[in-house]
């Protein structure tokens, strides 16, 4: 118990120091002004949503191997959780998008790329609620997690090289683009941020699968018996 | 060898199963017309407009049609508690997925073909010089549908609410095969038409990736 509570209150003394230097070390950008400060938790959510996914994909293709029920649970932990700080990239998109471009959403690659993945991630949890059978559930849904990963970039590929030929936003369409060295430096401390609260949340939650699992079982073998 | 040969007589047997009832055909041949007819009330089919949205328009008919034939391509071998007796019936669990995609593959391109002159009257789109470009066109998409139709009509065999599962799996997933597609259809309709290697490429790379994912995990898919 206080390991956990150690390891939580860490976690966001972390992510108070990222929020910190957001909003007080980062210089201002020139042309966006304060909304731009937006950028440390959109740009740190999306990697660390891909890393997510990425985790998964290896859950998945180390459960379709090894066949041991955790990679199952570390596999389904991961996609939530990937999900999660997707989810707040497609929020805080808009909310930076409105002021700085005029609009809340524009189909431009990125944006649409983003959108199509966090779809896939979607029907893999939808598509884990309809197969009642845990071993048949955890190996049918870790095959489509493989497709689903295996698609991602080619999702990319497409939606770049053809759907690019739109007006790109007026201001600063690619963030990330001539940053300040020590705005570089506030991202990747906000990313690591949230990489801890990714493993926090992590734990958490392959701890519950386990344990629903665990439950799952007895159940069973109640109605066996 | 043993490979090619299971491939074939298991192809046989699924063309002949569909041309017994060719229920999957017809079905979607209708499908695709309701959808082609619904479409122009959503713009003016005239030749400028049909240009722009009708290559689009096809490959969303065309890939709702394939969600709704890709279907019955595993749930048929489940229903009939066939499956088991196929996998012992070959050496290579591949042949069967081969053996599937193939076929499915043939089936949409034969409503595709079909298809194809009432779009173009229809819609006022010329397809005739462009023809032996679109057919590629045609094969490449197919044939890149039913790979990860094939591998994905195998998983949601398995779950409860499978007809609706199906199109939710597929559609995401194909988002590159549309995107590509319309695209090159697109410029083979231009008034000065054009071939786009790059989407043509694309295609192929798209098949030959999900090919390569299903033979190394085709054998998983058949669990039961």
């Amino acid at each position: 118990m206080l390991k956990k509570v150690l390891a939580a209150t860490a976690v966001f003394v972390l992510l108070g120091a990222a929020a910190y230097a957001s909003f007080f070390i980062a210089p201002t950008d020139a042309k966006q002004g304060l909304i731009y400060r937006i950028l440390f938790l959109h740009v740190a959510s999306a990697w660390t949503g891909l890393t997510g996914f990425f985790i998964c994909f290896l859950a998945n293709l180390l459960y379709v191997w090894r066949r041991q029920p955790r990679w199952d649970w570390l596999g389904i932990s991961s996609a939530e959780i990937g999900l999660a700080f997707t989810s707040v990239v497609l929020v805080t998109g808009p909310i930076w998008a409105h002021p700085v471009w005029g609009i809340w959403w524009t189909w431009s690659p990125r944006l649409t790329s983003t959108f199509v993945l966090w779809l896939l991630y979607v029907v893999y949890l939808v598509l884990r609620t309809l197969i009642e059978e845990p071993d048949r559930r955890a190996l049918f849904s870790a095959l489509f997690g493989i497709f689903a990963f295996i698609d991602v970039p080619l999702v990319f590929g497409s939606i770049r090289w053809w759907r690019d030929q739109h007006p790109q936003p007026v201001v600063m369409g690619e963030p990330g683009s001539g940053l300040d060295p020590l705005m570089y430096r506030v991202l990747f401390f906000s990313w690591f941020a949230m990489l801890a609260l990714m493993a926090l949340l992590l734990r958490q939650r392959y701890r519950l699968e386990a344990m629903r699992s665990d439950l799952e079982t007895v159940k069973h073998e109640m109605e066996a018996a | 060898m043993s490979l090619l040969s299971n491939t074939a007589a298991l192809l046989g047997k699924e063309v002949r199963t569909e041309f017994r009832s060719r229920e999957l055909l017809t079905t979607a041949v209708v499908f695709i017309l309701i959808v082609i007819v619904l479409f122009s009330f959503t713009f003016d089919p005239t030749s400028d407009e049909s240009r722009r949205f009708a290559p689009g328009l096809l490959w969303l008919a065309f890939l709702f049609a394939a969600s709704l034939m890709l279907q019955p391509c595993f749930l048929r071998e489940q229903n009939n508690d066939t499956l088991s007796a196929l996998r012992l019936s070959v050496s290579d669990p591949f042949a069967i997925f081969l053996a599937k995609l193939a076929a499915n593959t043939f089936f949409l391109l034969i409503t595709e073909l079909f298809l194809l002159p009432f779009f173009s009257i229809m819609y006022n789109v010329p397809v005739v010089p462009v023809l032996h470009w679109l057919l590629l066109v045609f094969f490449l998409a197919s044939l890149g549908i039913s790979i990860a139709g094939t591998a994905l009509s195998a998983i949601s065999a398995q779950a409860r609410m499978r007809e609706l599962l199906l199109p939710l799996l597929m559609l995401p997933l194909l988002t590159p095969i549309l995107v590509a597609s319309t695209e090159v259809t697109k410029s083979l309709f231009d008034r000065s038409p054009y071939v786009q290697w790059k989407g043509i490429g694309f295609l192929a790379v798209f098949d030959l990736v999900f090919l390569t994912a299903l033979w190394l995990f085709g054998e998983y898919l058949l669990e039961e």
